[in-house]
């Protein structure tokens, strides 16, 4: 058979991925800026703005979780049985900070600061774990017999929990451009003031990690710094370098979209850069899509689904976005 | 405790809670969808007044449904390993199949239902409305499809010891899955219609008389009579079924033991109490040949018996039991109340009989007890088996978590589901406590559903108009 089944599908996955790391990035960013902005209006404003979409942005992660059992069941269970307090503790995370969507408008107002609190505390622990997990997962899993072999915290590292904290940083990043966009008047330059030092905090984790990385895995440092690869690959640097450039003085500036768009560039730089240390395993260090693919008449039988439906998804996705497309006001109350 | 059991309780935990919740945003989103469809064609403002109502109502259950199916969605991999492993091949496509035909699809077009009437036209708010709907069946479809191919497996072949799919059209179109998809589709009408008629009858006791609640009330009763009949062939259906492809857990059903001698019939043990060491359903209460008549439709044909299985093969008798009978009684309540509500009709009775409307305010969590009921006892009685013949439940668990690791997250779930659940719930009976409001300019119309064709008293028209703004 000509087609490289598993191939395809590990693009599917890492597209989807992308997806939920770009759309619910914004959600939950939301979340995580709640504690810069006390009012309620400018609360109400926030999370107005997200209200229509947030739960098809969330289905992109049960789509990552369903399309890795449907053609690597094998790295599903190694995956979610190695991390599993981190993802159970991400999954309570976005009970909370979804059911907040709901409550916080049903509640009344003594006990709307206790729905303001889950959507808080829901967003910066459902952001930090999946970012301790994605740490964790490039320090590599103990794999023995098809079975995790490792210990229930082998997820706690320095750098697993530095990971945790750089992606809250950059959830905020994502969260507040959104809402330069989303909003205006003293709430978006609220978040203009507080997506500059974000940019910058973004940098610096992005350096540190690019450091950190290579320092701690031979292969990922051969992967990069060998030559021709170093050649193929400069670029992502020197385009993470000129993004974030271009973000800092469009904050200056008085850019509405262009903020939120040169985040979204500068996640997906980043996505790429840990696509490259990482390609083709899909449990590091040493297994591969190849090796942890499930059946192709499995692989095959979902692939026509995805192939069909995915660009009919994308179409009324964006559709429901240009509906809801233009600034969130006070007063705008959908509920 | 060992991790298996707490891993077992975890997942009936999880899921139970979470199966409340799409059963009612699968009756709640086709009822928002009539609703919107006779506004649209009649242009009656009660229509739309109970759409805008229960629109709420959906809103904050379809959010819990949400954030409890994503636990579900990961509780394969992380207590489940085993399973994943051996049987994604079959489930995985499945369930990425419901992703993409339902999930999407439901989320897509719910911001749209809930916050766009203002900024669509009432067709495409219309299509919406439709789209969510559709979503909600569709989703029922697949996942019904996964859970009955665990039931009644077919369509593939074990090969270096995991599942791999043969025949895909054998898979999803297993023995058991026309019937449970039936089954489990009605009983979420079924629910729904049970809460609705409730809440209308809750406040016609309260005085709060208006067209709004009776035509809910008269709504739910017409879907009542028409699906509380229908899930009892249904059910009779798929009670057949496991008769055929699942044996052991029909006899278990009917606390079973022993074959009766030729030619004596089966009885029917109305109640009991199934003793699974002593091998013997105790306190027995029996009709004569009626297990022979229900279950083999003749006067002396057999049923299988427990003790033709090993005792290390057979499902729970005394849970599975009573959970079925649970169920059967509540399913007889409704129809009595159907046909109840259908003989007041025809006196105009039925928005004041009071006897009538507090049997439908107790019945009106029954639906979703029954569901519960009717899950446990497909799936305890599904045991020892997590996909029946070929895994047991014992081997599909997760081998490396502990018992203190396993009994964290479920403590957590515990208390998480209790607070948050607990608050959506008191939310949602708070804002059903409400009521629905009106909008301007409602007619007095006679005739549609919810009204007699003719005022009850001369003149009494104009006060059962309206009456809150």
């Amino acid at each position: 058979m000509g087609i490289d089944l598993p191939l395809i599908w590990a693009v599917i996955i890492l597209f989807g991925i992308m997806m939920y790391v770009v759309m619910d990035g914004f959600d939950l960013g939301i979340g995580i800026l709640f504690p810069f902005v006390p009012a309620k209006e400018d609360r109400d404003v926030m999370m107005n703005t997200v209200a229509p979409v947030w739960d098809g942005n969330e289905t992109w992660l049960v789509l990552g979780g369903a399309g890795l059992l449907a053609a690597f069941p094998l790295a599903y269970a190694v995956i979610l049985s190695a991390f599993y307090l981190p993802l159970i503790l991400m999954l309570v995370g976005l009970v909370f900070r979804g059911v907040a969507f709901e409550f916080r408008f049903k509640a009344r107002a003594g006990k709307r600061r206790w729905w303001d609190a889950a959507f808080i505390g829901g967003s910066f622990t459902a952001t930090f774990f999946q970012g301790v997990t994605l740490g964790a997962f490039l320090n590599g899993l103990k794999v023995v017999d098809g079975n995790f072999a490792g210990g229930s915290f082998d997820w706690v590292s320095p750098f697993s929990l530095f990971t945790g904290l750089a992606l809250v940083a950059a959830y905020a990043l994502l969260g507040a451009n959104w809402l330069v966009m989303k909003t205006e008047g003293p709430l978006q330059m609220r978040m203009r003031s507080l997506a500059r030092p974000l940019a910058w905090l973004m940098l610096a984790v992005i350096i540190a990690i690019s450091i950190w990385t290579p320092l701690a895995h031979k292969a990922i440092a051969t992967r990069w710094f060998s030559l021709p690869n170093l050649l193929y690959f400069a670029p992502v640097p020197l385009l993470v370098a000129l993004v974030v450039y271009k973000l800092l003085q469009a904050l200056r500036g008085d850019g509405h979209a262009s903020p939120f768009l040169l985040t979204l560039a500068l996640l997906f730089l980043g996505y790429t850069g840990l696509g490259i240390s990482l390609w083709p395993n899909v449990i590091p260090p040493d297994i591969s899509i190849w090796q942890a693919a499930g059946p192709a008449q499995s692989l095959g039988f979902a692939l026509v689904g995805a192939l069909l439906i995915i660009p009919i998804i994308l179409m009324y996705t964006a559709w429901s976005y240009w509906v809801f497309r233009g600034k969130v006001r006070h007063g705008d109350g959908y509920h | 405790m060992e991790p298996l059991i707490l891993a077992r309780v975890q997942f009936g935990f999880t899921i139970s809670f979470h199966i409340i919740f799409p059963a009612l945003t699968i009756g709640l989103a086709s009822y928002l969808a009539v609703l919107e469809g006779l506004w649209l064609r009649t242009g009656r403002q009660v229509y739309i007044d109970l759409y805008q109502f229960w629109i709420k109502i959906f809103a904050v259950a379809f959010g819990m449904g949400v954030v409890s199916g994503l636990v579900m969605a990961y509780q394969f991999g992380t207590n489940w390993s085993n399973f994943s492993r051996f049987a994604g091949g079959v489930t995985g496509p499945l369930l990425a199949y419901e992703v993409l035909t339902a999930f999407f699809l439901e989320a897509g077009f719910l911001g749209v239902m809930l916050f766009g009437r203002e900024r669509v036209g009432p067709g495409l708010h219309f299509v919406s409305t439709l789209a969510v709907a559709v979503g909600t069946l569709v989703s029922a479809t697949w996942i019904l499809a996964s859970n009955s191919w665990m039931q009644t497996p077919q369509g593939h072949e074990i090969i270096d010891g995991r599942v791999v799919p043969v025949d895909w059209f054998k898979v999803i179109f297993n023995p058991s899955f026309p019937y449970r998809l039936a089954h489990t589709v009605t009983a979420a009408y079924l629910a729904t219609a049970l809460m609705v008629g409730g809440a209308a009858a809750w406040h016609l006791l309260r005085g709060n008389d208006n067209t709004r609640v009776r035509t809910m009330l008269s709504m739910a009763l017409w879907m009542l009579l028409a699906a509380a009949p229908l899930q009892a062939l249904i059910g009779d259906q798929h009670g057949l079924n496991t008769l055929e492809h699942q044996p052991a857990k029909l006899a278990a059903i009917e606390g079973h033991w022993e074959r009766t001698p030729e030619g004596e019939g089966v009885p029917l043990i109305l109640f009991g109490w199934p003793d699974m060491k002593a091998e013997v359903t105790r306190f027995a209460i029996e009709i004569p040949r009626a297990g022979s008549l229900l279950l083999a439709h003749s006067w002396d044909g057999q049923i299988p018996a427990l003790k033709e299985f090993a005792p290390e093969d057979r499902p729970n008798s005394t849970i599975v039991f009573w959970t079925f009978r649970a169920m059967v009684g509540l399913g007889v309540l409704m129809i009595a109340l159907a046909f109840w509500g259908l003989w007041l009709r025809r006196g105009q009775r039925l928005f004041a009989q009071r006897a009538f409307l507090r049997l439908a305010v107790a019945l009106s969590p029954a639906g979703l007890v029954a569901i519960l009921a009717g899950w446990f006892t497909t799936e305890i009685g599904r045991q020892p088996w997590v996909v029946y013949g070929l895994m047991r439940t014992a081997d599909a668990v997760s081998p490396q978590h502990s018992t203190s690791q396993v009994g964290f997250t479920l403590a957590l779930f515990v208390v998480v589901y209790f607070v948050v659940f607990g608050a959506g719930t008191a939310y949602g009976l708070r804002l059903i406590a409400k009521g629905p409001t009106g909008g301007h300019g409602d007619p007095p119309v006679h005739g549609g559903p919810g009204e007699p064709r003719q005022p009850m008293r001369p003149l009494s028209a104009a006060s059962e108009s309206d009456d809150g703004h």
